[in-house]
């Protein structure tokens, strides 16, 4: 049996890293262009859906 | 030959053939592989055999053979513990699964279709005993015989039918917005999809539908979250879906109006065709268990 991680926050990419305190490995991004980036791949790799929490950060959550 | 023997081997064959007609590949994709016919088949031939001897057994005053037939009875309900068994455990492997109220509607029909060859059984093997009794001519028994095996193979089939979302809901397209992250359909908020790549992926090749149910019984069926399950697994797997394990952001999502009670479905097809997908969406069953009844009942008719 396959053993995932359901509805939990994987990863944090932000643009703004003094709103982010926290036990989730978070990725500072320059810009937005490179959040997105950022973003994109993690998502691929951790098999995660990227959402905007719309104050500069990206949330990777497991669904 | 004996009348009794002929009796039992047209009855089988009836019985045979009706699960035969009922063994197709049908939307739900499922069976559709030799192994599964060849199980179902022989299966069904002998749930046949079984309701095909029931008949003749009573005549012969042989009463412990009605017996045999619970033991049919226990007999299929393994074979919806095997259906189940069998779904469930592909589950994991379905880009867009079919949920738990789908797989067990699904068993359920197989377990179904094997009372209904046995049934077919039992009636046509009557019907030769009857005519063979009143007419005595080999003939007009394996005639009638036949009759009410067709009878009862259109008929019963029939009744297992059941309904689709179309007969309690309409359905119309709709637009796909984005405030800001959310994903807008019909003034209902589904859900924040944070990259603008897929933000772009959804505006240009995503399809969205209002389903509106048309009265409280509806909603309240179409609320149940397995049977919005079986909306989305029916509409990815006649489409197409454009995702893979990595992007599950492009999972075909169902939410519910709850203001209005009306679902919303988006998915982003293989194939863009809003006429296919509101098909899909109509003649997707509805599930055995999500049918809500509500307005059965005097207080659901006094807020309606």
């Amino acid at each position: 049996m396959e053993v995932d991680i359901k509805r939990e926050i994987v990863a944090v990419v932000t643009v703004a890293p003094d709103r982010v305190v926290g036990a989730v490995p978070t990725f500072l991004a320059a810009d937005d262009a490179e959040r997105e980036r950022i973003a994109s791949s993690l998502a691929v790799i951790l098999r995660a859906a990227v959402h905007d929490l719309g104050n500069g950060a990206y949330v990777l959550v497991k669904h | 030959m004996d009348a009794t023997v002929t009796a039992v081997g047209l009855g089988t064959l009836l019985g045979a053939l009706a699960r035969l007609s009922m063994l197709r590949v049908d939307y739900r994709q499922y069976p559709s592989y030799p192994q599964a016919y060849v199980i179902h088949l022989t299966l069904g031939a002998i749930a046949a055999f079984l309701g095909a001897v029931a008949i003749p057994a009573l005549l012969a005053k042989d009463f412990a053979a009605g017996t045999f037939l619970s033991l049919a009875a226990t007999q299929f309900r393994e074979v919806r513990n095997i259906e189940r068994e069998t779904l469930t455990r592909i589950e994991s492997t379905e880009l867009v699964v079919r949920g738990t109220a789908y797989i067990e509607g699904i068993a359920r029909v197989f377990e179904a279709r094997n009372y209904i060859a046995m049934v077919t059984a039992t009636l046509s093997t009557g019907g030769f005993l009857l005519a063979d009794a009143a007419l005595n001519t080999l003939p007009a028994a394996v005639l009638a015989s036949a009759c009410v095996g067709a009878v009862c193979i259109f008929g019963l089939s029939r009744a297992m039918r059941g309904l689709k979302v179309a007969d309690m809901a309409t359905v119309r397209p709709a637009e796909i917005e984005f405030d800001g992250p959310t994903l807008v359909v019909a003034g209902n908020r589904l859900m924040n999809v944070g990259s603008e790549a897929a933000r772009e992926k959804y505006r240009t090749e995503a399809l969205a539908v209002v389903i509106e149910p048309k009265d409280p019984n509806a909603k309240a069926t179409l609320a149940n979250t397995g049977q919005r399950q079986a909306l989305a697994h029916n509409a990815a797997a006649l489409l197409g879906v454009k995702k893979d394990v990595d992007t599950p952001e492009f999972t075909p999502i169902v939410r519910r109006n709850i203001e209005t009670g009306e679902v919303n479905l988006v998915l982003i097809p293989a194939e863009r065709d809003m006429d296919a997908l509101l098909r899909a969406v109509l003649d997707t069953p509805v599930l055995e268990g999500a049918y809500r009844r509500p307005l059965a009942a005097r207080a659901a008719r006094m807020v309606d």
